[in-house]
C-alpha cells in the first residue's frame, strides 16, 4: 500500500509494468491535449492575454469550452498549451509557491519569480513535462510578458504566441502590432490573433478568452467572443417515464467500505474551560 | 490494441435540475472474450459523491481502494465527508503523481456540492480535470457516447427525466461498441437521497 507522503514529487512505481505492457504489443493510451492557440501583448498600460477554449483527445474534441488562462497570483496570469494535466499541475504548483512566498515576504509577487520557477521545473524534466506557456503580469516594475517553452527556455518580447495555432496568431501580430496601443485596440488585436488560430488550426476552436492585467488589477473576460455558436438543434429529447426497460438486479450490495465519521467511533466531549496561561 | 480498451467500459455522468446521474455498462472481458456481465464500474464514495472508472479493470479496483483509503483518512481527520469538488482534486493529485507511469483509468466524478449544486467532472488518465455543466463520458467508444449525449441532453431535467435520458444515452451509445454493454446500472443522486436501477440491455 502506498501511503501518501508529505514531500510530493512524481512516483515511478508503474513505469516498469507499463513498459512491459508496451513490449507485449499493447498500445499506450492517449491523453488530453490543449492543441491550442494562446497569445499575449504588451499595450500602453499593461498586458492582454488571450486563449481559445478547445481541448482535444486524439481527434475528438473533449471539452468545447475549457479555461486555459490560469491563475498564478492576483497580478500574474498564465496561458497554457500542451498536455492539459501538465499545464494545470505546473501552474497550480507555482501559484501555491507564490502565495506562500507572498505570505513569507509580505510583498506582492513579481512576474520574474514565477517565470524562474516555471523554467527551473520544466528544465529539470528535460521537456517531458510538456507545458508551453505565455506568462503575463504587472508588478512594481511595470508590465512583463514572457513565453516559456517545454524544455525550460524563455523569451521576453512585446508580443508572443504559443501552441499549435501559434503561427496563425503570430501572422496577425506581425501585421497588426503597434507600440503603445490603447486597451481596446490591444483587445481587438489579441482576439483577432486567437480567432486566426480558431479558424485555421484544427487543434484550436470555440471561443476567445481574454485577461487584461494592469496597475488597477485584472479583468478576466471569459468567452469575450463566441464566434462558433451551435448551429444545430439544441432542444434535447423527452423520453416518457418507463421508456427504458429495467431488470431486477440489485447492484447496490457490492463494495461498502466507507468508514463512519470519527464522532460515530468515539465519544467527543467538551472538557472544562481551560484556564488562562501564565507566562511567569 | 489499446490498453484502455482491454476490458471494455462505457461511463456517463449527467446534470439535471438539483440532481446528477452517473451510469456504467456491466461488461468485463479480456479483449473479445466476455468474462462477466455484472462488473460495476461506478463506486459510491459517500451519499453525495460517486466515481466511475473506465479503462483497465485492475487499475480500476486499485484506484477505488486508494480513493476510499484517502477518503477514510480525510473523514478521520475532518469528521465530515469530502464534497465532490474536493474529491475530484484528490483524484487528480493521485493520478498526476503517476505522470510518467500512469494508471490506465479515466475517472468520471458526479455528486452534489454541500449547497446542493450539481457537480460533474471528467478527467484523463494523467488527472487533467474537465468539469462540465451538461454531461461527461468515458470509455473505449466515447464517440458514440458523445453523439447520443449531444442530441438527447437538455437542461433542467428532473430526476426521473434524467434517469430516462442517461439510460437511453448509455444503451444507444454502447449499441455500436462490441467491448461494452451487457446491460447497465444507473444511479441518480438528489438532495433527498439516491436510487440505483439496473438496465436491460442487449446481451450480444
Amino acid at each position: 500500500m502506498v501511503i501518501p507522503t508529505e514531500d510530493g514529487g512524481f512516483n515511478f512505481d508503474l513505469c516498469k509494468r507499463n513498459a512491459f505492457l508496451g513490449q507485449q504489443g499493447v498500445k499506450g493510451p492517449s491523453v488530453l491535449k490543449t492543441g491550442t492557440t494562446i497569445a499575449g501583448v504588451i499595450y500602453k498600460d499593461g498586458i492582454v492575454l488571450g486563449a481559445d477554449t478547445r481541448s482535444t483527445n486524439g481527434d475528438t474534441v473533449a471539452d468545447k469550452n475549457c479555461e486555459k488562462i490560469h491563475y498564478i497570483a492576483p497580478n500574474i496570469w498564465c496561458c497554457g498549451a500542451g498536455t492539459a494535466a501538465d499545464t494545470e499541475a505546473v501552474t497550480g504548483m507555482v501559484s501555491s509557491a507564490m502565495e506562500l512566498h507572498r505570505l513569507a515576504t509580505n510583498r506582492s509577487s513579481r512576474v520574474i519569480t514565477a517565470m524562474t520557477m516555471l523554467k527551473q521545473h520544466l528544465f529539470k524534466y528535460q521537456g517531458h513535462v510538456s507545458a508551453a506557456l505565455v506568462l503575463g503580469g504587472y508588478d512594481h516594475s511595470g508590465p512583463h510578458l514572457h513565453s516559456v517553452y517545454p524544455h525550460g527556455s524563455t523569451d521576453t518580447l512585446p508580443f508572443v504566441t504559443m501552441g499549435s495555432g501559434s503561427l496563425a496568431a503570430m501572422a496577425v501580430f506581425e501585421s497588426g502590432y503597434k507600440e503603445n496601443m490603447e486597451l481596446e485596440d490591444a483587445k481587438i488585436l489579441v482576439a483577432r490573433a486567437i480567432e486566426a488560430g480558431i479558424f485555421n488550426d484544427l487543434g484550436s476552436g470555440s471561443n476567445v478568452d481574454l485577461c487584461i492585467i494592469n496597475k488597477d488589477g485584472k479583468d478576466y473576460l471569459r468567452n469575450w467572443k463566441c464566434p462558433n455558436e451551435r448551429t444545430y438543434r439544441h432542444a434535447g429529447f423527452t423520453f416518457p417515464p418507463g421508456t427504458t426497460p429495467l431488470i431486477k438486479k440489485n447492484m447496490n450490495t457490492a463494495y461498502c467500505t466507507s468508514l463512519p465519521g470519527l464522532s460515530a467511533l468515539v465519544e467527543v466531549s467538551d472538557g472544562p474551560e481551560p484556564e488562562s496561561m501564565e507566562l511567569a | 490494441m489499446s490498453i484502455m480498451s482491454y476490458n471494455g467500459s462505457a461511463i456517463i455522468a449527467m446534470v439535471g435540475k438539483d440532481c446528477v446521474a452517473i451510469c456504467s455498462d456491466l461488461r468485463f472481458g479480456v479483449q473479445h472474450q466476455t468474462l462477466a456481465t455484472d462488473f460495476k464500474k461506478i463506486f459510491k464514495i459517500n451519499d453525495e459523491c460517486y466515481v466511475g472508472l473506465s479503462g483497465l479493470g485492475s487499475d480500476m479496483q486499485t484506484l477505488r481502494q486508494r480513493f476510499v483509503f484517502r477518503h477514510n483518512l480525510y473523514k478521520l481527520r475532518e469528521d465530515r465527508n469530502m464534497k465532490p469538488s474536493t474529491f475530484a482534486n484528490m483524484v487528480s493529485a493521485v493520478l498526476y503523481e503517476k505522470r510518467f507511469g500512469p494508471y490506465f483509468c479515466e475517472p468520471v466524478i458526479a455528486g452534489l456540492e454541500p449547497d446542493g449544486t450539481p457537480y460533474i467532472t471528467g478527467m484523463d488518465l494523467l488527472g487533467a480535470m474537465a468539469p462540465a455543466s451538461d454531461f461527461v463520458v468515458a470509455g473505449d467508444n466515447t464517440e458514440s457516447l458523445f453523439g447520443a449525449c449531444e442530441s438527447f441532453w437538455r437542461p433542467d431535467m428532473n430526476p426521473e427525466e434524467l434517469f430516462e435520458t442517461i439510460s437511453q444515452c448509455l444503451l444507444s451509445g454502447v449499441n455500436r461498441d462490441c467491448l461494452a454493454g451487457w446491460g447497465g446500472v444507473v444511479t441518480v443522486i438528489t438532495k433527498d437521497g439516491q436510487f440505483t436501477r439496473s438496465l436491460k440491455g442487449r446481451m450480444d
